[in-house]
């Protein structure tokens, strides 16, 4: 009898280890300043129904919170002493996006956050425990799951979900977004002019060295102009707040940011579990982002006249961010391909089906550049397609995001990010960045090398969390280790003061705590401009006072919910 | 359809069948192995097992003991061996999991509980009791999936590679089970028919599910020809080599409709298959050897199985 018919699908299959591809969420590990003087703001007063008295503290879920809010988390204070351009900085508890900067004992609630506190009183803590629970056999069933480099224990782990939504006003949300329309501009035309004639650079704003020798500079994409002049179609900014009117822009992921395919499964798994909270507050939806995505990517196709064929390329299911890459295909309705599936004939891309080739019009492409085609990047990598970026550049295929647009989300460049923004928009910018060393320059090299053990120090091309260090949270022997890589290469950190995140109730073992939290909000670029969903991700440090936010690094997410008067 | 999407539904199908198939063969073998002697229960029934699921020299290899224990651990947790129930499951996953798009939430869902199931398992079989909850936790899981499958996907080619794959795999499977037992049971010369035969035939039948269908077709007791009658040329029973290349057929048709009518080498193959099916009589295939018979249509069935990849660009 012959042997019977067998396909090994081994860990390994179609992935090697050289041309792993890292996913690139982007790193809050904030930085943290507090404004000094943090009277809590006034709120916009609103008519609402009277408040109901609180529960005694024996029923109440927020018993715990109230005592932990009331101390500042220890290592969010650090930055006593930090000079920074301008801002006064004090040690104060860091602002909750519940409570305020009042403590949180004496019953004032901002006004967003009424309906989720009288959730959370009406909602013993085993019930809130069960949903949890429910939240998570979901998520597991469903298959959303992330890998993480290097720990094999955990090679399909869940990014762990919390129940207790973040709130934004819809007047903090349009102010957000006026900001993100503004940047996301100013990154597009920025991305347009060192590709293209370099005004900038001649007009002396920034160092051309820090963009020309720069590591996410593509050489191939000079004096190349994508369809429609767009580089950045989708972008994701991670924003951190530190007060009721203060938010930062912590990191502008230019690259291929992750973490949609969070926003919309939290915002479905939230419409299950807690329906009767979508009647008690008015969300705004973020299930449009799939249709808006499509267009946009539809919008940018080099070929007028025929339906576009759009393809979403990802590096495989070994990549950590994989679920995202099939999830998203799905909701887009197109087909999910890897390099292999592609090939180029006469610098044409198409794709290999069971009726033969197919022409393919835009690649949404989820890895980084040096892997796109072995030909023009790196030649041991066989995660892309040989040709690919002849195509590109005969004008045949738009490839989004475009490839060289990593320059854009340097964190040395980033210090610029004002410079930028005003050289091209003519506008002050609306969000404000993280004051920021460059430790290239001697001066502040200096001053960063003294002040080790407060700062927040990074690499200008990293991500994910790796490679960086938390001065407060560091031993004196990795702080020592850490200078002696500052001192050897400088211009390859930056540094921050660390900022004191704000804080969102979040469901503990003990109940309801306060736990840092950031947002990345997802920016879209077609040729009929920019489309924000209202809402993003929003990331929760899990661990008391902890800072890291990174799902690779522990990490949680929560939904985010735009609301309405 | 992408070809490689189009590879992994129809692994899919394969494995999804061959883990099945497994845990039906495990159960069958259970009862006759519980047998008395003077009924019919044979000491080689997972010596049996073992060629029937064709790993009997992947087992030798690793110079293990052919007794139950060793054999039910090797064909259902054993994360070694490539073909145990656990890789069937985690191949057909895998697959999956690549072309996840393809799949609706509730044919994924089926796939991801049963490899879910699977990891509580752990490697090691605690007793009989885990045995029976695994072998039922696989079939019901992948019966989700064909149910799952059925009532949500869009009937077009990713559900028809997955019915490929599966009709394929079933052939195969239906093909080796009744030709090592045949082997075993039927040395040349001896008489058929004895009574200590019976419960070994009806081991046959019990895997496929198909012993209440001899009895309301044939309406006599259990034959070895007409098992055989009954499992190669009768199209009503879903596990029989004329039925599956039926289903074969169809979905090549299907797949070549849809592409606007053309028919490669991998359709005129089955074609041809599946009219010898039709016009042969059981005496026939008595006359000119059985084991014959199911070694060329073996062997034919794996043909099929490169001409479609080749023909689909798997």
């Amino acid at each position: 009898m012959p042997p019977r018919g067998f396909k090994g699908f081994s860990s390994g299959h179609r992935r090697d280890n050289v041309t792993a591809h890292r996913l690139r969420p982007a790193t809050a590990i904030a930085a943290v300043t507090g404004r000094a003087t943090a009277a809590p703001p006034p709120v916009a007063q609103r008519s609402r129904s009277p408040r109901r008295p609180l529960p005694s503290a024996r029923d109440s879920p927020n018993k715990a919170y109230r005592q932990t809010a009331c101390t500042p988390p220890l290592h969010c204070t650090l930055c006593g002493n930090v000079k920074s351009s301008g801002d006064v900085l004090a040690k104060t508890a860091a602002f909750d996006e519940m409570f305020g900067h009042a403590a949180a004992g004496d019953g004032n609630v901002r006004d967003a956050y009424r309906a989720i506190r009288d959730w959370l009183d009406a909602s013993p803590h085993a019930l809130m425990e069960t949903r949890k629970a429910q939240a998570e056999l979901f998520f597991r069933r469903i298959g959303i799951t992330f890998a993480v480099y290097g720990d094999p224990d955990a090679a399909e782990r869940l990014i762990p979900f919390d129940i207790v939504p973040r709130i934004l006003h819809r007047a903090e949300w349009t102010t957000l977004e006026a900001g993100l329309r503004q940047r996301v501009g100013a990154l597009n035309s920025f991305l347009a002019d060192i590709y293209g004639p370099r005004e900038i650079l001649r007009a002396g704003l920034l160092p051309e060295a820090l963009v020309l020798q720069n590591p996410g500079f593509c050489l191939p994409m000079i004096g190349h102009r994508p369809a429609h002049d767009i580089w950045c179609h989708i972008a994701g900014i991670d924003l951190v707040r530190t007060d009721a009117h203060e938010f930062y822009v912590l990191e502008d992921n230019a690259r291929t940011p992750s973490g949609v395919s969070y926003m919309l499964e939290n915002r479905e798994v939230m419409l299950k579990l807690v329906p009767e909270l979508f009647h008690a507050v008015k969300v705004a939806p973020v299930e449009i982002y799939p249709e808006a995505l499509l267009e946009t990517l539809q919008s940018v196709s080099p070929n007028v006249g025929t339906a576009p064929v759009v393809v979403l390329m990802t590096p495989g299911q070994h990549n950590s961010a994989f679920y995202e890459h099939s999830f998203l295909a799905d909701k887009l309705g197109i087909e999910l391909v890897e390099g292999s599936d592609l090939a180029v004939k006469d610098d044409v891309v198409y794709m290999r089906t069971t009726q033969g080739p197919q022409r393919v019009d835009v690649i949404y492409r989820r890895l980084d550049d040096a892997y796109l085609d072995p030909l023009c990047f790196r030649p041991d990598s066989t995660l892309g397609v040989p040709g690919l970026m002849a195509a590109y550049a005969a004008g045949n295929v738009t490839i989004c995001n475009a490839p060289g647009t990593g320059v854009a989300d340097d964190k040395a460049i980033y210090s610029y990010m004002p410079e930028i923004i005003e050289f091209y928009t003519g506008e002050k910018p609306i969000l404000n960045n993280v004051p920021t060393w460059r430790c290239r320059e001697p001066e502040a090299l200096g001053y960063v090398l003294d002040h080790l053990a407060e700062l927040v120090i990074k690499e200008v091309d990293g991500s994910g969390g790796y490679g960086m260090l938390v001065g407060p949270h560091a031993p004196a022997a990795t702080i020592a280790a850490f200078a002696a890589k500052l001192r050897a290469h400088p211009e390859k950190f930056i540094a921050q003061p660390t900022l004191a995140l704000s804080t969102c109730p979040t469901l503990c073992d003990s109940g309801i705590a306060p736990r840092h939290v950031d947002l990345r909000p997802f920016v879209l670029t077609g040729s009929a401009g920019i489309t924000i969903v209202p809402g993003g991700l929003t990331r929760v440090a899990l661990d008391p006072g902890s800072l890291v936010v990174n799902s690779s690094q522990g990490g949680g997410t929560k939904d985010t919910w735009v609301v309405d008067d | 359809m992408l070809s490689r999407t189009a590879g992994n539904l129809y692994w899919v199908g394969r494995y999804i069948e061959r883990a099945d198939f497994l845990s039906r063969l495990i159960e069958a073998t259970l009862r006759l192995a519980s047998l008395p002697q003077s009924h019919g229960g044979a000491t080689n029934a997972w010596e049996s097992a073992l060629a029937a699921a064709w790993m009997t020299k992947a087992y030798k290899d690793r110079g293990l003991v052919v007794d139950e224990a060793g054999v039910i651990a090797f064909l259902t947790i054993d994360p070694a061996n490539p073909s145990s129930i656990r890789r069937c499951v985690e191949a057909a996953r895998a697959n999956a999991r690549a072309v996840r798009t393809a799949l609706t939430l509730e044919a994924w869902e089926a796939i991801n509980g049963a490899w879910l199931e699977m990891q509580k398992f752990g490697t090691r079989l605690v007793d009989r009791e885990a045995l029976a909850t695994l072998l039922e936790t696989v079939k019901a899981a992948m019966q989700s999936f064909d149910g799952a499958a059925h009532r949500t996907m869009l009937r077009g080619d990713a559900y028809w590679f997955i019915r490929l794959g599966s009709a394929i795999e079933r052939a195969d499977n239906t093909a080796r089970v009744l030709d090592v037992k045949y082997h075993l049971l039927l040395p040349r010369g001896e008489t058929v028919g004895g009574s200590l035969d019976y419960f070994q035939w009806t081991t046959i039948l019990r895997t496929v599910s198909a012993l209440t269908a001899y009895r309301w077709v044939y309406r006599e007791s259990v034959k070895p020809w007409l098992v055989a009658d009954l499992l190669i040329l009768n199209s009503q029973i879903p596990r029989s080599l004329a039925s599956c290349y039926g289903d074969v057929l169809r979905y090549l048709d299907l797949l070549a409709n849809a592409a606007g009518g053309r028919r490669g080498p991998a359709h005129r193959l089955a074609s041809a298959e599946h009219a010898r099916l039709r016009g042969l009589r059981i005496d026939t295939i008595f006359t000119n050897g059985l084991h014959e018979f199911l070694g060329k249509f073996i062997a034919g069935n794996n043909r099929l199985g490169e001409a479609i990849a080749e023909q689909y660009l798997f």
